[in-house]
């Protein structure tokens, strides 16, 4: 029998929330965090999507100024995070050689390797920062992360576009069962709302373009729905061996019950129209939960807003749940925040680990006319209450490359009521 | 033309913006290493910094010689000259 996993502390700084107690109230309410942007390169580079969804409270407000001067902003996000995570978690004295980290990026150090592009050729060669490569490594959240916990049972860093976030909880859950670590802090963090990566996305048409109302962009399952939104920020989770968290006496959110892995090799960008990979990873997170298709009552969806990528997946889980899909309720909370891209996956366990905790789905905001050929149960207006028993709730994660990611959450306990 | 007085105010605003230590803390005979506790990836950036406010050159081959604060401060002056 495996070594049960179990959540011990949550983390986020995000659009709608510089920490996990203001993110979690405005993922019920149903706020936007969606805004225009007011930086001079957007007109000075004519670039042709005018908003995002900055995270709401900067990494300064947290983070010392020399802290910060070696950081990526991706990387400040992931300290913020994860130093939340942490305290959130009661730990305090812990075996720091079977302390792992996961911590993943979709993009990197983009900020850092292109100011560094920007100085070379404007200043020259000895004006680029000595800390120039530490800060735009992928690998720079996880590091710091582990430098800064003390972690020393591995720091790792994966990167599969936007199921990065997820895949870290899947190489979590892979560390503690396989004995290599009893503690492993892991989530996703970005910081790619950059005039590059804005032209890039907007060039292959990914992004919404709806600039005379912001708020009401990220429209998942809409009809009218022209793309995704750019968010940033980063979400950590505290992921403990059972027995290791029953032994102090630690408060349980609830248990990583199982993770998934596929890939569609379909096409780079565009997802499988059937759903295959997707479906795959859905039955193998099941699998891997010991769980059934019966036992899911929430989806934290990956429903990016996209008019291509949102109905592959009602489809892939119409296809894994069978009709029980008609009894699951979903949220697709990229609603609120836009997509987190790396760190997406991270956040989004961080609200499908509250849905459990708490038995509380939260909103979908601007759907008005769902999709008719998107046949799901939509959670919109108000949160849901879940069924008060044991429940299981999944959330998907997809990304450019085919890459899918799944995790399941189980509860461990009765209802906790908000307080 | 900066007075010693004014390279080593100047030093401890560079040291004090890299690594956070008080400029009062930046005195002649402190060592970057050992007092002040700076290593080579500050020492490099607090180097290249320098050069641009005092407008001097410091090769890289020579950054190792400043051991101490005194060592920076003599070596920006005679440089100046």
């Amino acid at each position: 029998m495996a070594r049960k996993v179990v959540i011990t502390g949550l983390g986020a700084t995000t659009p709608i929330g510089g920490d996990v107690p203001t993110l979690w109230k405005n993922a019920l309410k149903g706020v936007s965090g969606v805004h225009t942007l007011t930086d001079e390169w957007v007109e000075k580079y004519d670039i042709p999507v005018h908003f995002a969804a900055k995270v709401s409270n900067l990494a300064s407000e947290t983070l010392s100024r020399v802290e910060a001067k070696r950081m990526d902003p991706s990387t400040q996000f992931a300290v913020v995070a994860a130093r939340e995570a942490w305290k959130d978690s009661g730990l305090e004295e812990v075996d720091h050689d079977r302390l792992a980290v996961a911590f993943a990026t979709g993009i990197g150090g983009v900020w850092t390797l292109l100011d560094a592009w920007d100085t070379l050729r404007e200043k020259g060669p000895r004006r680029v920062l000595p800390m120039t490569v530490p800060m735009l490594m992928p690998n720079g959240p996880a590091a710091a992360v582990s430098l800064d916990l003390g972690a020393r049972a591995g720091a790792h860093t994966p990167v599969s576009a936007c199921a990065s976030g997820t895949e870290a909880m899947h190489i979590a859950l892979e560390l503690i069962r396989s004995g290599k670590a009893d503690v492993v802090v892991a989530g996703g963090a970005e910081a790619a709302i950059h005039p590059l990566p804005m032209a890039a996305f907007a060039a292959m048409q990914a992004l919404s373009k709806r600039n005379d109302s912001p708020e009401t962009a990220s429209r998942p399952y809409d009809l009218d729905r022209d793309g995704f939104v750019m968010g940033e920020g980063a979400g950590a989770l505290v992921l403990e061996a059972e027995e290791h968290a029953l032994a102090r006496g630690a408060r349980i959110y609830g248990e990583l019950a199982g993770t998934s892995v596929t890939a569609d090799a379909y096409h780079i960008t565009a997802p499988d129209p059937e759903g295959l990979g997707a479906t795959r990873a859905l039955k193998a997170a099941l699998f891997d939960a010991r769980a059934q298709a019966e036992d899911v009552v929430h989806v934290n969806a990956h429903a990016t807003s996209t008019p291509v990528g949102d109905r592959p997946e009602s489809i892939a889980l119409r296809a894994a749940l069978g009709d029980h899909v008609d009894n699951v309720c979903v949220s697709a909370t990229k609603s609120q925040m836009g997509h987190l891209l790396g760190a997406s996956g991270a956040v989004e366990s961080v609200l499908t680990v509250l849905a459990v905790y708490h038995r509380l789905a939260p909103v979908t905001i601007n759907l008005e006319h769902q999709d008719p050929s998107i046949e799901l149960d939509v959670v919109t207006g108000t949160p849901r209450e879940l069924p008060e028993g044991q429940v299981l709730a999944l959330n998907n994660s997809f990304g450019f490359g085919g890459h899918n990611a799944v995790v399941a959450i189980r509860s461990t306990g009765p209802k906790v009521e908000m307080v | 033309m900066a007075s010693n007085e004014e390279i080593l105010a100047g030093l401890a605003e560079i040291v004090n913006e890299e690594t956070g230590l008080a400029p009062e803390a930046v005195e002649l005979e402190k060592s970057f290493t050992d007092d002040l506790d700076i290593d080579s990836i500050s020492m490099m950036t607090i180097v290249v910094n320098a050069e641009e406010k005092f407008d001097v050159k410091i090769p890289d081959e020579e950054v190792k010689n400043l051991k101490t604060v005194g060592d920076a401060v003599n070596f920006i002056a005679g440089a100046q000259a």
